[in-house]
């Protein structure tokens, strides 16, 4: 084993901080971010409130740990539907590779792919009006074809390879041989895509709470305190830089990981970095 | 090539019918009535009557399938619920702020992109190059809404430079360019981020090559066998991803018009939505399907087209 790429370490550190923090604001935060304080609104940063307070004087560090919650949930939920899925699909499609049924899955996923995270929340929220939920399922539906494309491309080499063939001599069926053959090869694969998708999964879950398409109040999200702050912008501009910073270190700390497990995973790359 | 164009024409119709259908059945087939929701609480039995006798709503979901997409083949795309206009005028009054965005945009992510992907390719492995691709980390990370906030804050707020939003309309071509370059830097920054990597990656590829060691044997240098060779074997994957990136575009012109309150269609759907007008979300939603639909159509067969290996997959 050699020594561990050096974005991967800064990647999780990053990430991990984060974690540690949603988890920390489940049983903990400074200040309750529930009550509206109109006394304490729009403070400055001072030794009770660290980031000041918000337009309800509710504590900014407070409020960006909940927010944390929020986008650590949404994106790791519609990471699990994605994988849950896909996976699945992928599997399937390579074990009957050029049959109907690989060409079905491939077509539906090309089909999932021209309805963008958005569209999908638009088409949701426009009938059943927004929430959390919404947000889930929509960046969910997205990653389907994801992790289906990535569990095919990765499978169809390794149906070629000679313990695949001793495998289906031995008369285990495509199914079997899927999960207990297939499968284990592709764990590199698709931890690494899982590490992708939940980096693109925060930033989309901001992208849809900021539009009013996500968490609803009095839900803390990072993405609803930047459209709130939008209209403060030219007298409390700190109030629309802090949210919109702990999104981009999240998304940047879970980038580096991604691209560090990769490093760390594939040994072939490790030679050719450049 | 017939029969290749053939099977991706009919697989590209078969597409478009698919998308209406699950657009269909997500705004009007699912339980509940669609013109209650339309009307709210307080639409009085008559109201109601009438708005669904205008949608429709008392003939079969087939039927009222066939109706709505034999209007948006002919661009009747119906009357608009709040505007009492038809859809179609709207969208076509929005898109010419939609798509000039667009364009425009792409436009600035292709002209930052390219020279700074191809810099840190010729130099690799240099403080450059590190330099380059820790910024493009960086520029992927930043929501772009956030980005547009980050330059209201510098150019309208602190400088003054340029309106905080809002669109003159094009009888001054010049204020319009103007109101559309924050949005457009904004909505440039992730994808030029992106596709700067992209060429980077691909440029590295092809100049790994034989016939590019051939090239620089016959005593080219560096940056000439990348400009006579390697750039353009180097452009089949950017420009695909360009076509690929088309709908992350789309989905970010609808945002970011949300932060610079420019009358594109993004903001047409956004009012949809809060007015409970089903119709405009209904059609817009459609046509911006239709157009990610249409392009990736258009890129797999620009791709077939310079790449003759992959007409026979």
């Amino acid at each position: 084993m050699s020594r561990l790429p050096p974005a991967l370490l800064i990647g999780a550190a990053l990430s991990g901080v984060f974690l540690a923090v949603a988890l920390l604001s489940l049983v903990w935060i400074p200040h309750p971010i529930t009550g509206v304080s109109i006394a304490t609104r729009l403070q400055p940063p001072s030794g009770t409130h660290w980031l000041g307070t918000d337009q309800l004087g509710r504590d900014l560090l407070s409020m960006l740990m909940v927010g944390a919650q929020t986008s650590i949930a949404v994106a790791l939920i519609a990471v699990g539907i994605g994988v849950a899925l896909g996976v699945p699909l992928g599997l399937a499609a390579a074990a009957s590779r050029g049959s109907p049924l690989d060409e079905i899955i491939m077509r539906g996923n090309d089909l999932i792919f021209a309805f963008p995270s958005l569209v999908i929340a638009i088409l949701i929220t426009a009938r059943y009006g927004p929430s959390a939920t919404n947000a889930i399922l929509a960046i969910g539906i997205f990653n389907i074809p994801v992790f289906a494309r990535v569990a095919r491309g990765g499978a169809l080499p390794l149906w070629t390879l000679d313990y695949i063939l001793a495998a289906r001599t031995a008369g285990k069926g495509k199914l079997r041989i899927s999960v207990e053959h297939v499968l284990p090869n592709l764990m590199n694969l698709l931890i690494v895509q899982a590490t992708i998708q939940f980096s693109l999964g925060i930033l989309a879950e901001a992208a849809l709470s900021y539009v009013g398409l996500g968490a609803q109040p009095p839900t803390p999200s990072w993405g609803r305190m930047l459209a709130e702050a939008q209209t403060m912008i030219y007298t409390h501009p700190m109030l629309a830089v802090l949210p919109g910073l702990a999104i981009v270190l999240m998304v940047l700390g879970l980038n580096l990981m991604g691209d560090g497990l990769r490093d760390a995973l594939d040994p072939r790359l490790r030679r050719g970095r450049g | 090539m017939a029969r290749y164009l053939l099977l991706r024409a009919l697989s590209l119709g078969l597409s478009l019918v698919v998308a209406s259908v699950v657009i269909f059945a997500l705004i009007e087939v699912i339980p509940g009535d669609p013109a209650a929701f339309m009307m709210g609480l307080n639409a009085t039995e008559e109201n109601l009557a009438a708005l669904r006798a205008e949608l429709g709503l008392d003939g079969s979901a087939l039927d009222r399938y066939v109706v709505w997409i034999t209007g948006m083949l002919t661009g009747d795309f119906g009357i608009s619920y709040t505007y009492r206009v038809p859809v179609a005028e709207l969208v076509l009054d929005r898109l010419w702020v939609s798509l000039p965005l667009a364009v425009y945009a792409l436009t600035l992510s292709t002209l930052i992109a390219f020279p700074i992907g191809i810099l840190a390719a010729a130099t690799r492995g240099t403080a450059t190059d590190y330099g380059i691709m820790g910024a493009t980390q960086l520029g992927i990370a930043i929501p772009n809404f956030w980005f547009a906030m980050l330059l209201v804050l510098l150019f309208a707020v602190t400088l003054r430079w340029f309106s905080a939003g809002g669109f003159p309309g094009w009888d001054n071509p010049a204020a319009a360019l103007k109101a559309l370059t924050l949005p457009a830097v904004a909505l440039a920054l992730p994808q030029a981020s992106i596709l700067a990597r992209v060429m980077r990656s691909a440029l590295l590829e092809t100049l790994d090559q034989d016939y590019i060691r051939t090239a620089r044997a016959k005593g080219l240098s560096r940056a000439q066998a990348i400009r006579r060779h390697a750039l353009r074997n180097a452009l089949i994957p950017v420009l695909t991803i360009i076509g690929l990136q088309f709908s992350f575009l789309i989905a970010g012109a609808i945002i970011i018009e949300n932060v610079f309150f420019l009358p594109g269609l993004g903001r047409l759907i956004f009012q949809g939505i809060t007015q409970r007008d089903l119709i405009v979300v209904e059609s817009v939603t459609m046509l911006l399907v239709f157009a990610v639909i249409l392009v990736t159509f258009l890129v797999d067969l620009a791709y077939a087209l310079v790449d003759p290996r992959l007409r026979r997959r």
